[in-house]
């Protein structure tokens, strides 16, 4: 149906993909994984023709009986959206914001001359119902701010679809969405797939998702098709060395010798966090919004507590709290027995530290490590052995004491979060909040990072707050879970526990939409 | 909707509000008493108290403020000190002249500049692209009443096509008046082409890379087609903002144009009500160019909300 | 790192015609004070290098000079612009939606109701016409356009996650703003205090064409054009000249600030990387 033949590319010179070769029939899924920078994006862009500039292509793209990659422009914008639909990874910047969403899925019709105006739009009445966009609540003329992630999503996908394409490529269709969200989506994905006898080319990072959604794989590594099996064999033998290793990684479980005591040293209670939103009117009150409504619970010397939650549960706001930055509507935040806030003592704030999510983010990009690592230091004062220190964090996170004088854009993405917890380990902290510490890392990075976390934990005697929302990581990695949902803790326990026999209903759900991987 | 207009309008008449204090602080209280600023030092103390008297400046401040905008309001701008006739009068004839030459102007620099700025983001990066980028660059750097002297000699005295100065006014038929318009027009223009056709090719360049561009591609749109339908009007955004700011420019540049070509406008009058100390020329014009840049703001905000649903739908 | 073209072309350009106002602070050809009604309006020749104009001035001292005081008028109005503007922008963005963020938004706004003419005409109504006229209004009407580019920029790096580190650290909003904001926005800055510094030289000769700047016998490019308008069908250089100097110092600075722009933008060289 569709095939790819020795397809290689270069990016102004730069080899990108190297004799790619993929088949996909009608009505199956072909799941195309990798880390970054493996070429999976490339591939799907060069199936389209959608190249940067300075991109050279060699080999062949076939659809049916034609070759695509011989076909002229013209010709080739026929084929898009007709026979090949494509939706991609960010819903909430791939529509145009100015135009209605009904005008946006006619289009694919009209710019084809597949239906007249009135046809295009009781066509684009029927697809976006078929995505679960009902007219009665989601009209032709709705805009694309008035609909949620996942709801733009699916008007993405009706107007990939609304031409009965043979080929559906989904690019990371659900790696900026919610768990529940992203279930829905793959749901919907499949059922297209099989109802309406598309080939569908899946590309993701994610080996649960993939191995949940594909009938075959492909791993990619470098630019090239390391090994490619039916999911069912592919899983079971995995012939390629890589493969395995992505696989290992995905459900790695570092070491963790930490020694629990059962002195409580981060304690919350009955924390309240209001914000104060725009007047609706101009001398009207400020309405507020509670995004943190009674959280309490307490975390133990040497534990690793996890934290987690959907976007808009609160945990962003909850962890501000925690870190002393913004003060609190109620209730209170107790560090070892003493009060977190806004105006806490140096002493207090120097033994917590944090970790954040983006590893090209949190670094001021113009200062260098050393500069970078001191910062902690500000209020307490420079301790004496200073120089020492610098180095010692560094090699506590596996780099080498030289790397003081480097930029951090001379360092990876995985290098770089090592740097952040060097920057947190400095002061000596007792408690580290690790705020989707791991979240932005290649599965293969993260695994390493979780390990030096865990050695760092035994070592140091550290307790951790690891917030997330990827569940695998959290389940990998502490002792303790608690599970938050506007605003509020609705469930808590200890991890195990919490993952084999969750008690909430919201729990339940949250797990049952998080894809697994089938353990072998 | 509907709220987002009543707070651009509530917004519009704060505007106002502060504008006309500012004005009426510098003109009105930083100089003392008015009247013998106007009269100079040699004024007795006689004349100076009559001339308070027939401007109208008698009272405590806040009185002079309210009965100051109170007149406004109702059409009165005050009586000039050296024409002794009202303010208003003086006033209505010129703005039949700078007003029409700033909107001229704005409408030739928007005609100009936009088709320029599509041609040069849809050949980005090939020589008529780095041309249009020249040529611009060239036009933002002439100083509009340099440019004005230049288009007298070449196309009104060396090529008679078009009257050198003076204006025939709109009684002489609009045709001869916007004659004598066009060149003052063209100049004002040029500057403020070079610079809307520059921030439509930008905001042109810079919508290509969004993602939703890459959307419209999939669907099988070419990449001219996504331009124009999907490019355009969000690159209507940022071109807005610069249209808005390009009024009080122009309305500005007007003024200094308008001596180029002795045309009658408020500029001639402005320029006049220093020379000779009448305060209540300046103070009344002033407000006025004030008024017309901040009802092009608020229209401007208007403008925003028919290119974005953003706005008709929050706040 | 090699300097992009225009940065080269712009900066020569700009570098000469600074070069000659700072000679003329030394020295020029002739006073320019001085009047020669003898050999007025003559034609260029050895004597005189670029001729004379209504007054018997020499154009060329004349313009050395004049390029003197439209460099200082805009140089100091971006400097007021920079040195109110930019602190106003950046406390603004450390206190988003606070009070203060919304005096200082709306003060920007009402002041960009005034263009620097119009200030112009207010301060000379009042206190009479000079060049400290034309700096000020200059100057007030530059304080809200550096005040927009520094908030603007500056709430772009205030989410990021060094920012939330550096509060962990307890480090408060004017430290960072000092430490953090500032040296991130700074590319920005100096492009954009490149553009205003040359529409300083553009409403620099505009007012004091229409006599609201410097006053005889301050030489200016503007009131020599002014000067010229008279004598323009038979003497076009006394026009010309002005206006070229015009044209080629804001071509220089526009050509720098594109090529700063070039250089400077975080964004073309993150892609290079």
């Amino acid at each position: 149906m569709i095939g790819i033949e020795k397809l290689s590319l270069t990016l102004s010179g730069i080899p990108v993909l190297r004799d790619v070769s993929l088949e996909i029939a009608a009505g199956r899924t072909l799941g195309l994984v990798g880390e970054s920078g493996s070429g999976k994006s490339m591939t799907a862009l060069s199936i389209m023709r959608l190249l940067p500039h300075g991109a050279q292509m060699r080999g062949a793209v076939h659809l049916e009986n034609r070759v695509l990659s011989e076909l002229s422009e013209r010709q080739m914008c026929a084929v898009r959206g007709a026979e090949i639909g494509m939706i991609f990874q960010e819903p909430m910047t791939a529509l145009n914001p100015v135009q209605t969403i009904g005008d946006q899925v006619a289009e694919t019709l009209l710019v084809h001359g597949a239906a007249s105006r009135p046809e295009a739009r009781a066509i684009a009445r029927e697809r976006l119902a078929r995505v679960g966009l009902v007219p009665e609540r989601f009209p032709l003329d709705r805009y694309p701010h008035e609909l949620s992630g996942g709801q733009r999503q699916r008007v993405c996908i009706a107007l990939a679809i609304a031409l009965r394409p043979k080929l559906l490529i989904a690019d990371e269709p659900t790696t900026a969405l919610d768990v529940t969200t992203q279930a829905q989506i793959l749901d919907l994905i499949r059922e297209l797939v099989r109802e309406e006898e598309m080939a569908c080319l899946f590309i993701t990072h994610d080996l649960a998702v993939v191995s949940e959604m594909a009938d075959e794989i492909a791993v990619m590594k470098a630019g090239a098709v390391v090994e490619r099996a039916p999911t069912a064999a592919l899983l079971r033998e995995m012939r390629h060395p890589y493969t395995r290793a992505l696989f290992d990684a995905s459900r790695h479980q570092p070491e963790r010798t930490a020694a629990r005591s059962e002195a409580p040293l981060l304690e919350v209670r009955g924390a309240v966090r209001d914000y104060t939103l725009r007047r609706q009117h101009l001398f009207g009150p400020r309405p507020t919004f509670r995004a943190v409504d009674g959280v309490s619970f307490a975390l133990k010397r040497g534990e690793s507590l996890g934290l987690v939650g959907e976007s808009g549960c609160g945990k962003s706001t909850l962890t501000r709290a925690i870190l002393g930055l913004e003060p609190l509507q109620g209730g209170e935040i107790l560090l070892d027995g003493q009060p977190v806030s806004p105006r806490m003592p140096a002493e207090l704030r120097r033994r917590m530290q944090v970790v954040f999510q983006d590893p090209y983010g949190s670094f001021n990009p113009r200062h260098r490590v050393a500069r970078l690592l001191t910062e902690p230091f500000h209020l307490t004062g420079r301790p004496p052995d200073l120089e020492e220190r610098i180095g010692e964090a560094l090699e506590n996170v596996g780099l080498a004491p030289s790397d003081r004088d480097k930029f951090p854009h001379e360092f990876s993405g995985g290098q770089r979060q090592r740097i952040a917890i060097a920057r947190a380990l400095i002061t000596r902290p007792e408690l580290i909040v690790l705020d989707e510490a791991v979240s932005a890392l290649d599965v293969s990075i993260r695994a390493q990072i979780m390990d030096l976390l865990a050695d760092l934990q035994g070592q140091f005697g550290l307790s951790y707050l690891f917030i997330a929302h990827d569940l695998t990581v959290v389940r990998a990695i502490t002792d303790r879970v608690l599970v938050m949902r506007a605003g509020q803790i609705v469930e808590e326990g200890e991890t195990e526990a919490v993952f084999s026999a969750p008690t909430g209903a919201y729990t339940r759900a949250l797990l049952a939409a998080a894809p697994v991987l089938p353990s072998v | 909707m509907f709220r987002y207009v009543i707070n651009r309008l509530i917004s519009l008449g704060l505007s106002l509000l502060a504008a006309s204090l500012v004005i009426f602080a510098v003109v009105e209280v930083i100089p003392g008493d008015p009247a013998a600023f106007m009269l100079g030092l040699n004024a007795s103390e006689d004349t100076v108290a009559a001339l308070r008297e027939d401007l109208g400046l008698t009272g405590t401040l806040g009185e002079r403020y309210f009965v100051w905008v109170g007149g406004m309001l109702s059409g009165d701008f005050g009586t000039s000190y050296t024409y002794r006739v009202p303010v208003s009068d003086l006033v209505a004839a010129r703005l039949w002249v700078s007003v029409p030459l700033a909107l001229y102007a704005l409408l030739l620099s928007i005609l100009l500049a936009l088709p320029i700025g599509m041609v040069a983001a849809a050949r980005r990066g090939k020589m008529l692209d780095y041309g249009i980028m020249g040529l611009t660059q060239l036009g933002i750097a002439v100083p509009n009443f340099w440019f004005a002297m230049l288009l007298v000699v070449l196309l009104a005295i060396t090529l008679p096509i078009f009257p050198a100065g003076g204006f025939p006014g709109w009684d002489a038929g609009a045709f001869a008046a916007l004659k004598a318009l066009t060149l003052p027009a063209v100049a004002l223009a040029l500057p403020q082409a070079s610079i809307l056709a520059r921030v439509m090719r930008s905001a042109l360049i810079e919508t290509l890379g969004q993602d939703y561009i890459r959307t419209a591609r999939a669907k099988g749109l070419s990449e001219g087609q996504a331009i124009r339908r999907h490019g355009m009007r969000n690159a209507m955004i940022p071109v807005l903002t610069i249209v808005g700011l390009q009024f009080s420019f122009l309305l500005a540049g007007a003024i200094i144009i308008e001596k180029v070509f002795f045309l009658p406008g408020l500029g001639l009058l402005i320029f006049q009500g220093i020379t000779q100390r009448d305060l209540i020329v300046v103070e009344s014009v002033v407000m006025l160019l004030v008024f017309a840049v901040i009802l092009v703001t608020f229209l401007i905000d208007l403008a925003y909300a028919l290119v974005d649903p953003r706005l008709r739908h929050s706040r | 790192m090699t300097w992009p073209v225009q940065l080269r072309l712009g900066a020569t350009l700009f570098g000469l015609l600074l070069l000659a106002a700072l000679l003329s602070l030394f020295w020029t050809p002739y006073d320019v004070t001085e009047l020669e009604i003898a050999a007025k309006l003559s034609a260029p020749s050895a004597a005189h290098w670029l001729g004379t104009d209504h007054l018997g001035r020499d154009m060329l001292s004349m313009l050395m000079a004049g390029a003197r005081t439209s460099i200082a008028v805009a140089l100091v109005a971006v400097g007021i612009g920079i040195a109110l503007g930019v602190p106003l922008g950046l406390s603004a963005a450390a206190n988003r939606g606070s009070l203060l963020d919304e005096i200082i938004m709306r003060g920007n706004d009402l002041i960009f109701a005034f263009p620097s003419l119009v200030i112009a005409i207010l301060i000379t109504a009042v206190f009479g016409p000079s060049a400290l006229n034309a700096i000020l209004a200059i100057g007030i009407f530059n304080i809200p356009v550096f005040a927009r580019v520094a908030r603007g920029a500056a709430l772009t790096i205030w989410p990021r996650e060094f920012i939330l580190a550096a509060r962990v650290a307890g480090k408060g909003k004017v430290l960072i703003s000092a430490e953090h904001i500032l040296p991130n926005i700074a590319n920005l800055l100096v492009v954009q205090g490149t553009i205003q510094f040359s529409m300083g030289i553009l409403a620099e000769a505009g007012l004091s064409y229409v006599g609201l700047g410097a006053q005889p016998p301050t030489p200016s490019w503007g009131r020599m054009l002014a000067d010229a308008q008279t004598f323009f069908y038979g003497y076009p250089r006394l026009a010309l000249l002005p206006g070229l100097a015009i044209v080629l110092t804001v071509l220089g600075l526009n050509l720098m600030g594109d090529g700063l722009r070039d250089l400077l933008d975080p964004r073309l060289r993150r892609a290079v990387r």
